[in-house]
């Protein structure tokens, strides 16, 4: 290597040089290694994060379907059914003002007819969300939470979710409902199953 | 009819007891059928093991690629392995996390005490500008996936202008400080939003930072790496450190014969010329030029003092772009005109039933640090300013031609065209047992 050098230079000139130089990278890589050490150890967090929704928090403003960077959005809502009155009037699935308590799409809310009404027992009806329908729009989640008892909710699919440095819902959302919580329980779910995946204790 | 009549009532009665628990309005059904209720079932994030093994896969191409470019000095090598970071750090990875982004991460975490970053980002962070400090930019030579991208489109590079090239080059330390200041100020990730290739990476549509994307491949046909050399933030950090490394990739193996083929050859106006005399002199008195040393030291403490006062006159403009001042602006806008609820922002911040009280503690927060911030993101700005005029001072000291270490992105193009190296090759073909 040493002989490849193209053109040394006379040796007292270089030698300063190259001490210069061997000085300064010292304290650049000593500087690159304390910012990065320095900001490491304040949290020491080892674990990787993934952001989610605090469906407490969220009111449901519907930017969730507009901000993601995925198209449909990575949020989805999903179904707490040990929350779920099985409602026959599921203020979720219909619109308020239904005419005719059909399933017609126009008495719908899902304005992309996600949900699934099965009949259980009288009067009873399961709703299940088809999760590759779902845009995230929050609709059915807004009804559920003004008139029933708040089963449905929204969560980012960590199947989708590309975790962004900086979630561009997150960014938008006015109710600050967004936090990055560790991989390994990456959701914040209501019901029983919160726990379960869930960061909250 | 009369199950329309129930809604309304049911409505009705639900809306005016609407303070209830959401979660108690309707009992839970004692179900006569076997009926099993589901459970609420969530698919699982990737494992981390993910990002480790990106962190790996990060390190080993950073040093294959040192490899490559210093040892082995292919440039059709660099070329391949620059094509297998873009498929696996962008198509396949999607972006992110990447190290330019990292640094956004890194000063979040000195600044916010609620965020912790994770190793795995902190070792993104720190791969490439250790590499550096061995080897030089090797990771811009096409690890990075912004590089490797721009790389591909370099067609036709035109020369630059040296001042133009000395301007333009302040802007990515520009770049870096302002994101750093943001990120501080809880202003947002700017280096995340204006990412021109992401969009790419993951198909995206938003069509802003495509056309942005588009502009900057198609400047790049002609000037090479134009988000490398003029705005990439970690770029500047490389820059810096690539000045002092260890080794780097040389333009000749052996003697430079001055031919001059190389420096047609780099698309980013990396190869300095020798510096005249066999001293290494400009040929200039040594007296003058002590005397320009002297004066551009002086100038740093000069030119920082005076960045920090620009800076500090800045410091209105960067408090207004923070969205929590933008809300609380509009909020008292509205209290002042006694209209609630005009704005969407106003309004949905009132809907979300966050204090008042709250916004202004983050408000205080911004202002606080944007209070100091801008001053030594302007003293940043002097000190880079300085520093780059005292580099002019500095009498060159290489004796053929060479690369400019700083910003010499290690793409292996002047080495291929050196007729030296055409040598090497032919006496490797030869004598296919030697290394060297
Ligand atoms: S942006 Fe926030 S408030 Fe709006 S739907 Fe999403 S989580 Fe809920
Ligand atoms: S209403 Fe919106 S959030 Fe609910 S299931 Fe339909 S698309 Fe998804
Ligand atoms: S992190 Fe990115 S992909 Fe995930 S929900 Fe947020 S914007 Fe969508
Ligand atoms: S390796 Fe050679 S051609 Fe490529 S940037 Fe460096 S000096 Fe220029």
């Amino acid at each position: 290597m040493k002989s490849k050098k193209p053109g040394k230079n006379p040796k007292k000139k270089m030698t300063r040089r190259e001490f210069l130089r061997v000085g300064a990278r010292a304290g650049l890589a000593l500087g690159a290694a304390g910012v990065a050490g320095g900001a490491f150890l304040r949290g020491r967090q080892t674990a990787d994060l993934r952001w989610q929704l605090d469906p407490d928090k969220c009111i449901q403003c519907g930017r969730c379907a507009t901000h993601c960077v995925l198209t449909p959005s990575a949020v989805k809502a999903v179904h707490a059914y040990d929350v779920c009155g099985y409602c026959e009037l599921c203020s979720g699935y219909f619109k308020p003002n239904a005419l005719l308590l059909d399933t017609a799409a126009e008495n719908r809310l899902c304005p992309v007819s996600a949900i699934k009404r099965t009949f259980v027992e009288d009067p009873y009806y399961q709703y299940t969300i088809d999760t590759d329908l779902c845009i995230g729009c929050g609709k059915c989640v807004k009804g559920c939470q003004s008139f029933g008892n708040g089963s449905l909710f929204l969560q980012a699919m960590h199947d989708r979710c590309v975790n962004c440095n900086e979630c561009a819902i997150a960014r938008a959302c006015p109710a600050r409902a967004w936090t990055r919580l560790p991989a390994s329980a990456p959701y914040m779910l209501k019901g029983k199953s919160r726990g379960s995946g869930d960061a909250k204790k | 009819m009369k199950r329309r009549y129930a809604v309304t009532l049911l409505v009705l009665a639900l809306a005016a007891g609407g303070v209830a628990h959401a979660q108690d309005r309707f009992p839970r059904p004692e179900f006569k059928s076997d009926y099993a209720t589901p459970t609420l079932q969530v698919p699982n994030a990737p494992d981390s093991v993910y990002e480790f093994i990106d962190l790996g896969v990060l390190a080993a191409a950073v040093i294959a690629m040192s490899a490559i470019a210093l040892k082995l000095r292919s440039r059709n090598a660099i070329f391949v392995l620059s094509i297998a970071s873009l498929v696996y750090f962008g198509f396949i990875r999607r972006g992110c996390i990447c190290p330019i982004g990292a640094i956004q991460n890194v000063t979040l975490a000195l600044a916010d005490p609620t965020y912790a970053v994770p190793l795995s980002v902190v070792g993104f962070f720190l791969v490439p500008l250790a590499a550096t400090l061995f080897f030089g930019r090797t990771f811009c030579a096409g690890v990075c996936p912004l590089g490797a991208i721009q790389d591909l489109v370099v067609l036709k590079p035109i020369k630059i202008p040296k001042p133009a090239a000395a301007v333009l080059g302040v802007v990515p330390f520009l770049y870096l400080g302002l994101a750093v200041l943001f990120t501080a100020a809880g202003i947002g990730f700017v280096i995340c939003r204006f990412d021109p290739f992401v969009e790419i990476f993951r198909f995206g549509s938003r069509l802003e930072i495509l056309a942005y994307a588009g502009v900057l491949l198609g400047i790049g046909v002609f000037v090479a790496r134009p988000y490398c050399r003029f705005l990439c933030p970690y770029g500047a950090l490389l820059s810096v450190l690539s000045r002092f490394s260890r080794r780097h990739v040389t333009i000749s193996p052996t003697e430079c014969v001055e031919c001059r083929l190389c420096e047609d050859a780099c698309p980013v106006d990396a190869i300095l010329p020798p510096a005249g005399g066999a001293a290494g002199g400009t040929g200039e008195p040594r007296r003058a030029s002590v005397r320009r040393l002297t004066v551009s030291v002086l100038l740093i403490p000069l030119l920082m003092a005076a960045g920090a006062a620009g800076g500090k006159l800045l410091e209105g403009f960067f408090v207004r772009l923070s969205p929590d001042v933008a809300l609380q602006t509009a909020l008292a806008a509205e209290k002042a005109a006694g209209t609630a609820d005009a704005a969407e922002e106003t309004r949905l911040f009132r809907e979300s039933g966050e204090t008042e009280a709250a916004l202004a503690a983050r408000v205080d927060r911004t202002k606080a640090v944007l209070s100091i911030g801008s001053a030594l993101f302007g003293a940043f700005v002097g000190l880079v300013i300085a520093l780059k005029l005292l580099g002019l001072a500095v009498p060159p000291a290489n004796t053929s031609y060479v690369p400019d270490r700083a910003a010499c992105v290690s793409c292996g193009r002047c080495f291929r065209a050196c007729p030296q190296e055409h040598v090497r090759l032919r006496g490797r073909i030869n004598s296919p047992t030697s290394l060297e």
